[in-house]
């Protein structure tokens, strides 16, 4: 799929010709990015290359510099404070801790956006809880404290929470790192299953590229504030662009600059 | 830097930070009304800010009443005037001890433990996971905590008060054997309930509302990393005895003229 055809498809999010920087640094820098609907569209590239800040910038937790952001037709920097939130009602992010609440049960952590948003009854609201907890395999750890479950078990619960208003927009910030092969796997399909069953749409920010590889319909490649690269995983497997090459086949030498710039390394030890 | 610079560059830092902090201030507030549709939350932070401080503020309204009875006790029995230790033993607490040390007090427990708890939501993406809610942490997280220490604070200062005279009168009535009764009918007929005890009450609701504004600001503004949440906590406690002093010299000067 090239860019052109994904303009044409229609996109739920679009990012045109966004520019971001942190205190004169610039991270994003002039990017187009279109996430369509019903497919899981994945942001790749080396840490600090603004993938999370691009999430960022869709959920409107930051303002671009320049260009426009746009969720199902939403201008999101246009949008005040309580149009913010209607949109955000129907979004759904798994952080990259799990960011679950530290003072709430699993329970009561994944009951929260149900509680806040809808007049269900109590009984109902458990059996949504007990089946959003049964999918990521955590409904027996329900009474735990977050402070007892590990870091995979953290992101499943913030998972759980994060589809429990059953939204239309769902993004995953690193959702393979510090989990075990299995629960990586189970993970994979979870995505695929509810993208596919709840007619969502996914955009994933991650570098393990294996997985992406496996499980996305489009990827995007984002070094030093640009698109690098892009396309289907099978176009970016047979891509010639060193930089694409080398950031799949994971390769230390190449155009992508594995040491921050220094002064000379023999003249450095010698001075 | 240059220090001409440096020096301006503070200046502009600090009155971003004061800016920063009122417009804070506001947003609480709005959202201070609605506090009392969701009572569960706001009882929870009742307990924690308040019941659980009643431990230390007890503690020390009983050592500091003894003291102020030891002390004032041979201070007054050279000119044969103890038995108005009742009187000043109770003045001494309720228009300045009592309020100041509560504040003072509040802001090393409960006020460090609110920067903290808000700062490490901050630090593990709860605040912002919140916000991806559509849930407003102003209304959810902070405004809470703020009505309950503004609450708090004005109980807790009657409660080391009142705990602050029975010390005094134990030191001054149990051990150095003053009369019991003129010990109450002295501190009856001088301590003016408006003058004396309205005053005091005045100066603890705005310690309270000082203390608690400083302690859920530094939290929220923290840094959002283990060093940053760490200034926080000790810049809301030294924040609050500097707010706390100066504001009771101002009160007293106003409250009790003289100046």
């Amino acid at each position: 799929m090239t860019t052109q055809s994904l303009e044409t498809a229609e996109a739920l999010v679009e990012l045109r010709q966004v520019s971001f920087g942190f205190g004169g640094r610039k991270v994003l820098d002039g990017v187009d990015l279109f996430f369509p609907r019903g497919k899981i569209t994945t942001i790749m590239g080396p840490s600090g290359t603004g993938k999370t800040t691009t999430l960022r910038l869709i959920t409107g937790q930051l303002r671009p510099d320049a260009g426009v952001v746009r969720v199902a037709g939403q201008e999101v920097s246009a949008l005040d404070h309580a149009g913010l939130f209607r949109l955000r009602k129907r979004m759904g992010m798994m952080f990259q801790s799990g960011a679950l609440f530290a003072d709430l049960d699993v329970f009561e952590n994944v009951a929260f956006p149900l509680r806040a948003h809808t007049d269900l009854p109590e009984s109902m609201i458990r059996d949504v809880v007990l089946m959003k907890l049964e999918a990521v395999g955590l409904r027996g750890a329900s009474r735990l404290m977050p402070a007892a479950l590990s870091a995979g078990m953290a992101r499943r619960v913030a998972l759980a929470r994060a589809v429990a208003l059953d939204p239309m927009l769902m993004m995953y910030d690193e959702p393979f790192t510090g989990q075990d092969p299995i629960t990586v796997g189970r993970v994979m399909k979870l995505i695929r299953e509810l993208n596919d069953n709840l007619g969502l749409t996914s955009i994933l920010v991650s570098h393990d590229v294996k997985e992406i590889m496996a499980i996305s319909d489009f990827v995007y490649i984002i070094s030093q504030g640009r698109v690098i690269g892009q396309g289907s995983p099978a176009q970016l497997q047979r891509s010639d662009s060193p930089w694409i090459r080398q950031f799949i086949r994971g390769e230390r030498e190449g155009p992508a600059a594995f040491h921050y710039p220094a002064p000379d390394y023999v003249e450095d030890l010698l001075a | 830097m240059n220090p001409v610079r440096r020096l301006g560059r503070a200046g502009l830092n600090f009155f971003e930070r004061l800016g920063r902090g009122h417009l804070f201030l506001l947003r609480v507030l709005l959202n201070v009304p609605g506090q009392f549709l969701q009572l569960r939350l706001l009882a929870t932070q009742l307990y924690s800010v308040g019941v659980l401080s009643l431990l230390i503020i007890g503690v020390s309204g009983l050592t500091v009443g003894m003291v102020l009875g030891l002390q004032g006790y041979y201070t007054l029995v050279d000119f044969g005037a103890e038995e108005s230790l009742g009187q000043m033993v109770a003045l001494s607490l309720v228009r300045e001890l009592g309020p100041v040390l509560t504040a003072l007090l509040f802001a090393g427990r409960a006020g460090s433990a609110l920067t903290a708890e808000i700062g490490l939501m901050k630090v593990t993406e709860q605040l912002p996971a919140m916000e991806m809610m559509a849930v407003d942490p102003y209304r959810r997280v902070v405004a809470p905590r703020f009505l309950a220490g503004l609450i708090s604070l004005p109980l807790l200062a009657a409660v080391f008060s009142a705990i602050g005279v029975l010390g005094g009168y134990f030191v001054g009535v149990g051990l150095l054997g003053i009369d019991g009764g003129a010990f109450w009918s002295q501190m009856q007929s001088k301590v003016d309930f408006y003058d004396d005890i309205a005053n005091g009450v005045v100066k603890s609701v705005v310690f309270g509302f000082v203390a608690t504004w400083i302690a859920v600001f530094e939290g929220y503004d923290a840094v959002p990393t283990t060093e940053g949440v760490s200034r926080a906590t000790t810049r809301t406690v030294v924040h609050t005895a500097f707010a706390v002093l100066g504001l009771d010299f101002i009160l007293t000067a106003l409250m009790f003229g003289g100046i």
